[in-house]
């Protein structure tokens, strides 16, 4: 290789794990983390959890400090876009101005929230949770006895109604879907999610879309399809990411559902790389299905991994997809994709520990998900995800039920 | 200021799995005491470095103890640090074994 440089667009967690790998990995020449965001790398989700509750004042939690940065030798480039790449002359183009030439290129830009737009409503004022800057947006706002209207019943709004019910707000989530947590969990977890919120006092308006928004005097009033009104302070809204590929597009990139990628994590130009949020990819244990993960396990696997296809490695990424969610003192994690399952069969850990296992047509374990507290669930959660990684073992659905065989004496049996 | 090691009694050599791992409390401190396939015993702190998970909550692969909260590892036998997002290091403790009970030195 000639003596240019590795450059990463985007510094959150997956360009600062694929820079850290970078230099692990033996590449000596430079490296270039450019980011638009004042921080150096810091990690987003307490952004909806501890960020939120905590008594003293917040402080992001970085992944890479500028004495880590410096040690591993890591040019950052803070509060500047990338606002093009040059691919015939392998050089990006920063908000600033400058010109950096690249031997590799890694798309590492994240997702951005969804907007949400209502046919003549004012939706100025309306809060999003993406950065630690909207974090303490929101934090300031999230007084005792506010109103808080959250909108959208996803992990994001979730998270953030059980954050303001801790602090003595009241809560009314709202969502256009039947129930929540439509993407990523089955039926039976949402339930129990649901439940644990409601216990809390948290309000639900569910399968009911908006019709209105205005701001008001005190903050805004929300008027729902059936014509109730929702007075409230602040309104959150978490209606799902839109993956970062602006740039890729612009370039000429193949887009579907984020960048494009092959299983090595590569884009249609075979110099420049996509992971994390912003991309999708085929994965060869679903049978090839292209997903697009929105997962911080996801974002540091890929970026660690895309780091060694960078320097030539070509191995397919085979991770097996993993995600939390903390909402009160609840967990929920789910491993694998539970939407490939036909059949979910569920093993009572307890009262309130669930697990549930999805299972393929032949058996095959696909997916696990499971609610409870912390403690309990993870260290089957992670057995599962073994068994998964394991060729999608074939299971017998009558023992996983069974609390009395061990997960541990399936993984290599 | 020099510490005053003691050995402290943990548990019975068999109250511990082969590849697993238990808690150990001593006053105010918390302790993860591991027995490894071979039936090798070692001890280190009770809590994850990245946030306060308890370890003993975590899946024991080989020599590497898997943090139950964001999946770090480290390698129990030395505690060094091996996978994000955990980086700085596990105390670990010395072990003994003595009359099939455990024994650590803290
Ligand atoms: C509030 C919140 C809570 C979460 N909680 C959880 C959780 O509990 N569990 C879980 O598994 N996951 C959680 N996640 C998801 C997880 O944080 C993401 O999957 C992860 O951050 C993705 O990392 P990334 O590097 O791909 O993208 P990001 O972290 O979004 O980083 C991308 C960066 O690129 C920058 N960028 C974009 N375009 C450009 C450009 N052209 N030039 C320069 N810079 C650019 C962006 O400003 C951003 O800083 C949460 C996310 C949020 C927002
Ligand atoms: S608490 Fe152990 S990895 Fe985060």
């Amino acid at each position: 290789m000639s003596d240019l440089g590795m450059v990463i667009v985007g510094a959150g967690e997956t360009g600062a794990r694929a820079a850290v790998e970078l230099r692990t990995a033996g590449w000596n020449g430079p490296i270039t983390l450019i980011g638009k965001e004042p921080l150096a790398p810091y990690e987003r989700p307490p952004l909806s959890k501890f960020t939120l509750i905590s008594e003293e004042e917040p402080k992001p939690a970085t992944i890479l400090d500028e004495v880590r940065l410096s040690e591993h030798n890591i040019g950052w480039i803070p509060n500047n876009q990338v606002v093009g790449i040059d691919r015939v002359n392998h050089s990006v183009e920063l908000s600033n101005g400058q010109q950096i030439r690249y031997e590799r290129l890694l798309l590492a830009t994240g997702a951005a929230p969804r907007k949400l737009t209502i046919e003549g409503s004012d939706t100025t004022g309306l809060l999003y949770l993406r950065t630690f800057a909207d974090a303490v947006a929101l934090r300031t706002r999230f007084q005792p006895g506010k109103h808080i209207a959250v909108i959208g019943a996803g992990f994001i709004g979730l998270e953030v109604a059980a954050s303001a019910r801790e602090l003595g707000c009241s809560v009314t989530v709202i969502e256009v879907g039947p129930r929540i947590l439509m993407r990523g969990v089955p039926e039976e977890i949402a339930r129990i999610v649901e439940a644990r919120h409601r216990m809390a006092g948290v309000r639900f308006k569910l399968g009911i879309s908006i019709q209105g928004i205005m701001n008001t005097s005190e903050g805004h009033l929300i008027t729902l399809a059936d014509g109730t009104d929702i007075p409230c302070d602040t309104v959150v809204v978490g209606i799902g990411a839109i993956p970062e590929t602006s740039l890729a597009a612009q370039s000429g990139l193949t887009i579907e559902n984020g960048i494009y990628t092959d299983e090595y994590l590569a884009t249609s130009d075979n110099d420049i790389f996509a992971a994390g949020d912003c991309c999708s990819f085929p994965h060869k244990l679903y049978g090839g299905r292209r997903i697009r993960l929105e997962a911080w396990r996801n974002a540091q696997d890929q970026g660690t991994h895309v780091a060694h296809n960078m320097l030539g490695a070509s191995k397919p990424f085979v991770d097996i997809p993993w995600f939390w969610s903390d909402q009160y003192d609840q967990t929920l994690q789910v491993t694998g994709l539970p939407d490939s399952g036909v059949l979910t069969v569920c093993r009572h850990l307890s009262e309130r520990d669930k697990l549930y296992f999805h299972l393929s047509g032949e058996n095959r374990l696909v997916a696990a998900s499971a609610v409870g507290l912390n403690a309990k669930i993870a260290k089957d959660i992670r057995l599962a995800e073994m068994l998964i990684h394991q060729n999608q073992a074939v299971l017998d659905p009558i023992a996983l039920q069974n609390t009395e065989v061990k997960l541990k004496s399936l993984v290599n049996a | 200021m020099q510490e005053l090691l003691q050995w402290v009694e943990a548990c019975e050599a068999d109250a511990i799995d082969e590849e697993d791992v238990i808690r150990f409390d001593h006053g105010d401190r918390t302790f993860a005491i591991y027995r490894t396939a071979k039936g090798s015993y070692y001890a280190t702190d009770g809590y994850c470095t990245h946030e306060k998970f308890h370890l003993s909550e975590g899946l024991v692969m080989g020599t590497i103890i898997e943090c139950p909260k964001h999946n770090g590892r480290f390698d129990y036998t030395t505690g060094a640090a091996k996978r994000t997002p955990v980086c700085v290091d596990l105390r670990t403790y010395p072990v003994k074994l003595e009359h099939n009970k455990v024994f650590i030195q803290i």
